[in-house]
């Protein structure tokens, strides 16, 4: 399996996060995703998670590009 | 050390609060209402003879050797079955009782045989006892007569003699020694509920029956063991007390099978066990146990057992034996070389739930002190996880409401997706005591399980859902009981948030979670969600029990707050007979969960990002710990096929076989450096493993287990550990060879670092364990006995919190090329990938794991029972056996993944629960075709297997 495979995991991850919190209260729906990548990602896969943000985000849902600005960004590795 | 005694008071206590006082043999008594004059006698320390009570089942009173006299009343009635009154005066022993009593023996014993010498019951049967208590000293009549003792009479062939019924692995049968007490059949239906025994025929020909008159193999029996327990005499006997003999000491432990955490009497004589008996003080089991505690405890002498440490360059290398010393150095080494090859966060470990709560806190306290980072997980992660996300997040903790005894008082159980008389067998007693009460049972599941309908038990609702819509289901039954102002509004203003519910009500009230809106995908038919959710609203005390068909989902931690949701709407928590509570699988889920197995927490469920949690540990430790998560399993393995993650120490884990997609699994430890297995056997996992470290059985250790109801029990150790060292010690051993400074020297000293750094363990310690028997947490200041019952004045984060849960459909979803929906699950005898349970002669019943599919499904595709199938989802494929059966929908199959060549886990995939990376064992998308053989990957996998085990210079030992 390559890099790509792993950062697809993680944009599907990040999307089934926000899908769970996109159902709840408007106003803690962004906060939510970042809370909780936060708590339960290890800085590898934020680190993963900002760059691919970088690069465009592609295939991140609406929810995890708003969620990223509270979302901590590892120090570089 | 001596035998444990316990006393059998004869009957049942009696829950009455109303006390009653009585003389007896001059003494004065006093009693609850409804106690038997027995069991008073008893409380008052006046042994009255009996054969056919025991405390155990209610009174029968058939022997009619309890007989006494009571003051003024005529006749002489059976203590057993006659309450206690106000004033009565009691004779137990006068020159009438005496002569009765003689005169009863006298007619047991001419039917029974007199070979008490050589009889494995000698020392131990009751029988025996009362023929010593009442005095009888000659037996008029010989066996020339009518008897069950001798295979032949006066030359002819006695047809009332009937043979030996060895079938059972376990126990054998003997009806030549049978009284007709009836106790067995009686334990069989009232204990364990399975109603297997009967007493067949009437008056001297009456005898004990397996069924039909089958044998025991044959029958319905679970091989639970209560009738032998039961049985006074040497008519049913473990196999192995008449292999060895009666044991002479004995010392109360834990089963480290699952979750229930029943209490055991290991009765020993040495070092040899002789057998497990369920204590009657045990507060989870009371008693009973199913028969993987009692009787499957062979694999601790199995010659697979690996004693020796080992060691290899690759792992395509044989295995090398190596001292202690060598394998620490070398694994101390090598996880120095790599971190400093590839930084801190390359290496980590797994704790595992079959470990005790002091050998898990080690490895954690490994990972954390030692290996510097938090990269540590546990297999509760393929289990369990959602329910710590999802009631931490409800209520504030994560972990069951209740104690078991709560089932007592409960009038609406609720199962989804558990299977408890195969899972959690000692529990589904106790539930099914309690329908046979009255009341009343729902069932979520889309199988029919046992519970659904057996003797004397059929469930009100079943709700055969399609694998994967628990979400949508339970927020339709949310959806009925706002909607039909069945919500218990006092409750939930009292003791949660208002505005999160009334935000949550007008979620659940949408038209679309209506019942009749979610029938369409998920196959109930509105009617039944409606009653089912009207039953469970009003019906009294409501209960929830769930198991891993809720949380191994992608939704599964959305399902657990949909779960506490129903709970709080309902105002069914925080008293005796209600709550929401996981069964856990395995024997230490929830302790290591407790311990800070989690990547992101410390002991006691404190983020790791907490600075003052992290001080405490820090101080006593004297290191500094990282404040950011580490890897979870899913995440350490797609960290090592990227490079990332080369190193990893693993106790009593075989995630190779446990987790989902195996091949990822494989890819995941084929990447690493350096894998170091510490269990038993050479296990799945350890093909791929560098250095082996064997590890020691429940019964070598002392520690401590947490099961499904907060309960701490202790371990004790019985016997010398065969590897020479318990788990612990291991752990320790590696840590100082890595330079960390050690020396706990009893697990009761690793108990009290526990209760120092985590306040919900605060009060526990060895010594109060033995003084209480056993605790649950928390344990503290504030509950110095002990929490039975969770958020009785109020939640533990304060308010209880409704989440709103939306059902998103799973992305496993069927399609022309896999059209059926595959679930897994286990079975009874067998214990999850079956490591132990393999290894004894439980693999009886069930020697293989069978695909269970719809007749109609089977037919479609030109499948007959047991045919070769293969069974093929996008990760991979397998080949099993089928077994037609309608207990599975059309379009659903099942199958169990306790044996290592049915390889379950290569079909599953690798999507997990959107919280915790929990994975979605319960559904899949399948093909299956008929077949003949295994499939390509079961060949090659089985070769490399083969190749992995060996051991140089030792023969291959044949599997
Ligand atoms: S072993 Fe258990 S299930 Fe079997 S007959 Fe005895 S009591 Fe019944
Ligand atoms: S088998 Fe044992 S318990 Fe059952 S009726 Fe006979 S003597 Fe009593
Ligand atoms: S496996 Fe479970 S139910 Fe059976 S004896 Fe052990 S703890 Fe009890
Ligand atoms: S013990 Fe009372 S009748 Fe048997």
């Amino acid at each position: 399996m390559s890099h790509d495979n792993t950062n697809a995991k993680l944009i599907y991850m990040a999307n089934q996060i926000a899908t769970f919190f996109k159902s709840q209260p408007q106003n803690e729906a962004a906060q939510g995703v970042a809370t909780h990548i936060n708590k339960y990602w290890e800085p590898r896969m934020r680190r993963k998670l900002f760059e691919h943000i970088d690069n465009g985000g592609e295939g991140l849902t609406p929810l995890v590009l708003e969620a990223a600005a509270k979302i901590k960004r590892p120090e570089a590795a | 050390m001596s035998l444990i005694h316990e006393i059998d008071y004869g009957t049942p206590a009696s829950k009455s609060e109303k006390l009653v006082t009585l003389t007896i043999d001059g003494c004065e008594v006093t009693v609850p209402e409804g106690t038997s004059i027995m069991r008073a006698a008893m409380d008052a320390g006046i042994e009255v003879p009996k054969l056919c009570a025991s405390d155990m089942m209610d009174a029968f009173g058939s022997c009619r050797l309890c007989l006494v006299e009571i003051k003024g009343r005529a006749g002489m009635p059976a203590s057993c079955t006659t309450p206690v009154a106000a004033g009565i005066e009691v004779s137990t022993q006068t020159p009438r009782l005496k002569d009765v009593r003689r005169g009863v023996m006298e007619l047991y014993i001419s039917d029974h045989p007199l070979d008490c010498l050589t009889c494995a019951a000698n020392g131990d049967c009751e029988l025996q006892d009362m023929a010593g208590a009442v005095g009888l000293r000659d037996v008029r009549y010989g066996y020339e007569g009518e008897n069950h003792v001798t295979a032949r009479n006066n030359g002819e062939i006695n047809a009332k003699w009937l043979p030996k019924d060895e079938s059972n692995p376990y126990f054998t049968y003997d009806p030549a020694k049978c009284i007709v007490c009836s106790r067995c059949v009686r334990a069989c239906e009232e204990v364990q509920g399975t109603f297997a025994l009967t007493i067949g025929g009437r008056g001297f020909d009456s005898r004990v029956s397996a069924g039909m008159a089958e044998d025991f193999m044959s029958s319905e029996c679970v091989s639970c063991g209560a009738c032998v327990q039961a049985c006074p005499t040497a008519t049913l006997t473990e196999k192995s007390v008449i292999e060895i003999g009666q044991p002479e000491h004995s010392v109360v432990t834990t089963c480290a099978y699952c979750g229930v955490g029943c209490s055991f009497k290991a009765e020993m004589r040495g070092e040899e066990l002789v057998r497990m008996v369920p204590w009657k003080d045990g507060q989870a089991n009371r008693g009973h146990s199913c028969v993987k505690g009692r009787f499957a405890y062979g694999y601790s002498n199995h010659k697979d057992r690996i004693l020796n440490p080992m060691i290899r360059e690759k792992i395509s290398d044989p295995w090398r034996e190596v001292t202690w010393e060598e394998a620490y150095a070398h694994v101390a080494s090598e996880f120095r070389r790599i971190q400093y090859q590839y930084g801190r966060d390359s290496v980590g470990g797994i704790t595992s739930s079959r470990c005790t709560n002091e050998e898990t806190y080690l490895v954690q306290k490994l990972v954390r002190a030692g290996f510097g980072n938090n990269n540590v997980d546990t297999c509760a992660r393929v289990c369990h996880s959602p329910t710590g996300y999802g009631l931490g997040q409800a209520f504030g903790t994560s972990a069951g409401t209740q104690n078991f005894d709560s089932v007592e008082f409960t009038d609406v159980a609720v199962i989804i997706g558990a299977n408890p008389t195969d899972g959690h067998p000692v529990f589904a007693s106790r539930l099914k005591k309690r329908l046979r009460e009255g009341a009343k049972l729902i069932v979520i599941d889309p199988r029919r399980t046992d519970i659904v309908r057996s003797p004397h038990i059929e469930a009100s609702y079943h709700l055969p859902l399609q694998p994967g819509t628990n979400v949508a289901i339970l927020t339709s039954m949310a959806h009925v009981i706002v909607t039909e102002g069945l919500a218990d509004e006092k409750f939930i203003r009292e003791r949660c948030d208002w505005s999160e519910y009334e935000d949550w009500a007008a979620f659940v009230a949408e038209p679309y979670h209506s019942p009749e809106a979610t029938e369409a995908y998920t196959g109930v038919p509105a009617e039944l969600v409606r009653g089912a959710a009207r039953l469970y609203a009003t019906g009294g005390n409501g209960a929830i029990y769930y198991g891993l068909g809720v949380t191994e989902h992608s939704q599964g931690s959305t399902t657990v707050m949909a779960i506490a949701n129903l709970s709080m709407v309902t105002g069914n928590i925080g008293r005796p007979g209600v709550g929401v509570n996981p069964l856990r699988g395995q024997n230490n889920v929830q302790g290591s969960c407790d311990m800070g197995s989690f990547p992101h927490e410390l002991p006691g469920y404190r983020h790791i990002s907490d600075d003052a949690t992290r001080e405490t540990f820090e101080k006593l430790w004297g290191v500094e710990i990282s404040n950011e998560p580490g890897l979870r399993i899913p995440n350490m393995l797609d960290a090592a096929v990227d490079g990332t993650f080369k190193g990893i120490y693993i106790q009593g884990e075989d995630i190779l076989q446990s987790d989902p997609d195996t091949k990822h699994v494989a890819a995941g430890l084929a990447a690493m450096e350096c894998v170091v297995v510490h269990d038993l056997f050479l296990n799945e996992t350890a093909n791929y493993a560098h250095v082996f470290l064997p590890g020691s059985t429940f019964l070598e250790k002392d520690g401590t287990f947490t099961n499904a109801e907060r309960r701490i029990n202790r371990v004790r150790k019985v016997m010398t550990p065969k590897n020479g060292y318990p788990d612990w010690e291991v752990t320790q051993k590696l840590a100082q060879a890595m330079g960390l400074n050690w020396n706990y020297r009893h697990p009761s000293e690793i108990m009290d670092e526990i209760a120092a750094t985590t306040p919900s363990f605060a009060l526990v310690s060895y010594d109060y364990l033995d003084k209480l028997g056993s605790v649950q947490w928390p344990c503290n200041e504030k509950h110095p006995e002990g929490s039975p019952i969770m958020h009785v004045d109020g939640f533990v984060r304060g308010k209880g919190k409704f989440i709103r849960t939306e059902y998103v459909a799973t992305d496993e979803r069927t399609g022309p090329r896999f059209p059926l929906l595959l679930t897994t699950g286990r079975i009874l005898s067998q214990y999850n990938v079956g490591a132990q349970t393999r290894r004894t002669d439980n693999v009886v019943w069930h020697a293989e794991d069978r695909l269970e599919i719809h007749p109609h499904d089977a037919e479609q595709r030109g499948i007959r029972d047991g045919d070769w199938i293969r069974l093929a989802s996008r990760a991979g494929e397998t080949t099993l056996r089928s077994l037609i059966t309608d207990r599975v929908a059309p379009g659903v199959v099942y199958t169990t993944f306790h044996h290592p060549t049915t390889q379950a886990n290569v079909i599953t995939t690798d999507f997990s629960d959107w919280a915790t990376n929990c994975p979605e064992y319960k559904v899949t998308a399948v093909q299956v075709m008929p077949s003949n053989g295994p499939s390509d990957w079961q060949v090659d996998y089985d070769e490399q297997a083969r190749q992995s085990r060996r051991i140089s210079g030792k023969l291959e030992a044949a599997e």
